[in-house]
């Protein structure tokens, strides 16, 4: 019996109509496309994108044959540590309708090779792994995007002390510091300046509360602190009123 | 005596000598900075773009030719002169003026409140810009670590930051609930800061303006510099200057403008009275008053410029994410190569495939991604600032820094006129003797910020943001603009026009000329009281309502409208009057002693005619 490629087989036993068209012919996989995975296969069956190039700019890899090699092999990977499911290969990982986005379909047969692994297995397994296979191909969850596969979200980094709480609590204690500072130093100039001559600031202060209020205006317009300049006598920049 | 044409000089209240400027330069400062504050940043930039660009510069000009200058050349006048505080001043001027002193200080105590927890929440955004990623640049998770916040998903990160991380918004101005302890934090450091740069009265804040002052500049230079080497950037500068003189037509732009510079210039608010009556007597306060109020507007253009530099940078990359997400659209359901279809080549591939495959392109959601509807996208206040320049600032390059520097500016700028609210509250204090004087100056200004800080943590409850609104828009407009009307009938026709243009004389050197006198006797109180009636009509024709922010909209993100309750409605109407009744009530008061003292001294023993008052 001749070896047949499994891959083969499946879809021989999936979709005879197709594959009928095909005997005659040197058929390779890449020349297969995923017309018709109906039913509970369509379902188990999930849709891959691929965004290398804005991940990468310049350092893009082209996405050939290799890299969809790998691909399988890590989903095999993830479907290995699922119990029961240790025994996956690479090649009961199928990949069609690769396009020129990169995007592809994938799905997961049993050892038989009759029947699609469960949808939900194949979400779990990779939700489990997905940060193995988003650095097998040096990408993330935005730009390797499972449809279909919701990817957890990363936990949030909180600092133990919110930020805030620090710049807050410098802040505080240099205002606080300043204040404290500029009241001692005044208490301390109120202090020298009254035990300075009180008796002249006395007599001076009696001088001053002589003064004649009407009607609320103060009616005395001379300065009579000692040693000023007294504004009613000052002649420079003044015009003289006219003999 | 008979020499001089200097009238009485007055002694100054307190006794002591009055503390003075160290320099000219501190006293212009002191000014600008007060005079320069959040509104040339969050206001003037969006008057400008909405009112037509460069056309709004116009009636804005005018306004400041007709409207502030002169009034601002009064207030600095009548406080060199007298060398008093506000209210000191006008009872000086006039007995039965006195209320109006009385009534600044009222409106100064009111706007310091609120305009302090601006600050509070400027404080608070400065101390989270201090990390990378900034913290409004992605949604938390919710708590089944299973997706983001819900509230956070339907509207933005930086809404989210701003509405619930920051002030924690209830969806009802009844709806008071908890203080919020983050709040009422940044806000004790905030008045301490305050007090820290008042402590002392001018000898501190005269130190504290070197920096407040001049750092909004350096920053609003480096943001012009990069701001403008940012994508974008002209667009944004062509789309707010492009003039549209159409909009002369409209009063309400005369009317932005002329309350523009009015609050602008923190005119009839009492702090350039204060600042000036530490000024030498003689000294040259018209050139003073030209020169601060056109430093005044062109830091206003300048900031324009710098700030719409920034926002055209926001909406071209908008404008291009849309782009691209449509893109990604495309080539995910078409399955083209990644990067085959770049943004210059969108409309091209997209009508290609419109013609080929119509009904899958109709599927797919695309949003039509117009610049000028990015650009349109304005905003003024503290949305511009909270919401708006923060997006901007997280895709510049370098996103902690430019943060950091933003919200120092903002809290400089704000510091700055604080110092002026202050002065306009210390001062008065200070003049009236209060406190007895022993009681140093560091208590007084202390119990001040004291007393200021327990008022204004109930701003720090989740409807604080809706009532400081209240606060914004009636205990401090209406009735500036009738203090001010006051303040210029009161020097023009209370005190006279030849006595105070003497006393200028005297100052300055020079009389005032024609057109001085015509502004004060004429022009400014009719456009004083045009602004007035018009003011209070635009606010009668809608009945008063507020945006709420509420999750539970069905039209969230959009706020919603909502009426004031009846009884904020009264709060509304009492912030409007009380302040300005001061004045009637104090010149009732004082003719009532009048007639009191007439009926009971003997004819022969009665003071003269007070000067330009009436008599019993």
């Amino acid at each position: 019996m001749t070896w047949m490629d499994p891959r083969e087989v499946f879809l021989r036993n999936l979709h005879p109509a197709f594959y009928s068209t095909c005997n005659n012919l040197h058929c390779t996989w890449d020349s297969f496309e995923c017309i018709g995975l109906h039913g509970q296969d369509a379902e188990n069956a999930f849709k891959v994108r691929l965004s290398i190039r804005t991940a990468l700019g310049d350092k893009a890899y082209a996405w050939d044959a290799n890299e969809e090699y790998l691909f399988k092999a890590m989903v095999a990977f993830s479907m290995r540590k699922v119990p029961n499911r240790e025994t996956t290969e690479i090649s009961h990982v199928l990949l069609c309708n690769v396009t020129q986005r990169v995007s592809f379909w994938f799905v997961v047969t049993d050892p038989s090779r009759n029947h699609t692994l469960p949808a939900v297995e194949v979400q779990s397994a990779i939700r489990m792994n997905r940060n193995r296979i988003n650095n097998a191909f040096f990408l993330n969850d935005q730009t390797l995007e499972f449809l279909r596969i919701p990817s957890t979200l990363a936990p949030p980094t909180d600092p133990s002390v919110p930020i805030w709480i620090i710049i807050f609590g410098v802040i505080f204690c240099i205002v606080l510091v300043a204040t404290m500072l500029l009241i001692i130093s005044g208490i301390r100039q109120h202090r020298r300046k009254n035990k300075g001559p009180s008796e002249m600031e006395d007599s001076e202060d009696k001088c001053e509360n002589v003064i004649t209020i009407e009607n609320g205006i103060p009616c005395d317009p001379l300065d009579m602190k000692g040693g000023h300049i007294n504004d009613a006598f000052v002649t420079e920049d003044e015009r003289l009123t006219p003999l | 005596m008979a020499r001089t044409p200097g009238p009485d000089q007055p002694v100054d209240g307190g006794g002591e000598e009055r503390p003075a400027w160290d320099n000219k330069l501190q006293y212009l400062l002191s000014c600008v900075g007060f005079a320069v504050g959040l509104g040339n940043l969050w206001r003037f930039p969006y008057l400008c773009q909405t009112h037509g660009g460069g056309a709004f510069l116009i009636p804005y000009i005018i306004a400041l030719a007709f409207e502030g200058i002169p009034l601002f050349h009064i207030e600095l006048a009548v406080g060199q002169r007298l060398r008093r505080g506000s209210v000191g001043a006008w009872t000086a001027i006039s007995p039965y003026l006195g209320g109006m002193g009385l009534g600044c200080f009222t409106v100064s105590f009111l706007v310091s409140l609120y305009y302090n927890t601006v600050l509070t929440w400027v404080l608070w955004y400065l101390l989270n810009s201090f990390q990378h990623p900034l913290p409004w640049s992605a949604c938390p998770l919710d708590l089944n670590r299973t997706g983001l916040v819900q509230e956070c998903r339907d509207s933005s990160p930086v809404s989210y930051f701003w509405y619930r991380r920051t002030l924690n918004v209830s969806a009802d101005i009844g709806d008071s609930g908890p203080v919020q302890w983050r709040l009422l934090v940044c806000l004790a450091v905030s008045w301490a800061v305050v007090y820290l740069c008042v402590i002392r009265g001018i000898e501190t804040t005269g130190k504290a303006i070197y920096f407040t002052a001049l750092f909004p500049y350096l920053v609003l230079t480096v943001f012009l510099v990069r701001g403008l080497t940012l994508p974008g950037a002209m667009q944004g500068l062509t789309y707010l200057f492009t003039p549209d003189l159409r909009v002369l037509q409209n009063p309400r732009v005369w009317l932005d403008a002329a309350t523009q510079i009015f609050f602008s210039l923190s005119l009839a608010l009492g702090g350039h009275i204060a600042f000036a009556s530490y000024n030498p007597p003689r000294n040259n306060c018209r050139r003073d008053a030209v020169s601060i109020a056109l430093v005044n507007s062109m830091t206003s253009l300048y900031a324009s410029i710098a700030v719409f530099s920034v926002l055209g940078f926001k909406a071209a990359s908008d404008h291009g994410r849309c782009l691209d997400r449509n893109i990604l659209h495309l080539i995910n359901a078409f399955d083209l190569p990644e990067q085959s279809v770049s943004r210059d080549t969108y409309t091209a591939a997209l009508a290609r495939l419109n013609a080929s495959q119509p009904a899958q392109v109709a599927g797919l959601p695309l949003e039509a991604c117009r610049l000028e509807d990015f650009l349109d996208k304005s905003a003024s206040g503290t949305g511009l600032a909270f919401i708006v320049f923060t997006e901007a600032v997280l895709h510049m390059p370098g996103a902690p820094v430019w943060a950091v520097l933003f919200f120092g500016m903002l809290f400089s700028l704000g510091l700055s006129s604080m110092f002026g609210n202050m002065e306009s509250i210390i001062t008065p204090l200070l003049d009236l003797g209060v406190m007895p004087r022993r009681v140093p100056k560091e208590m007084l200004t202390g119990l001040a910020c004291l007393l200021c800080f327990f008022t204004a943590t109930c701003f720090t409850l989740r409807s604080g943001s809706y009532w400081l609104e209240i606060f914004d828009q009636y205990a401090a407009a209406l009735n500036l603009i009738l203090l001010a009307f006051f303040e210029v009938v009161g020097v023009a026709y209370v005190y006279g026009m030849k006595r105070f243009c003497d006393d200028i004389a005297w100052m300055t050197g020079r009389r005032p000329g024609f057109y001085w006198r015509a502004t004060w006797k004429v022009v400014s109180p009719l456009l004083l009281l045009t602004i007035f009636l018009a003011y209070v009509a635009l606010l009668a024709s809608s009945p008063p309502h507020y945006k709420a922010w509420n999750p539970r909209y069905e039209r969230f993100p959009l706020r919603q409208e909502k009426p004031y309750p009846g009884w904020v409605l009264a709060a509304c109407v009492l912030l409007s009057f009380l302040p300005t009744l001061w004045v009637p009530v104090v010149a009732l008061g004082q003719l009532l002693a009048q007639c009191r003292q007439k009926t009971r001294d003997p004819p022969q023993d009665r003071c003269p005619k007070p000067r330009g008052g009436r008599a019993c």
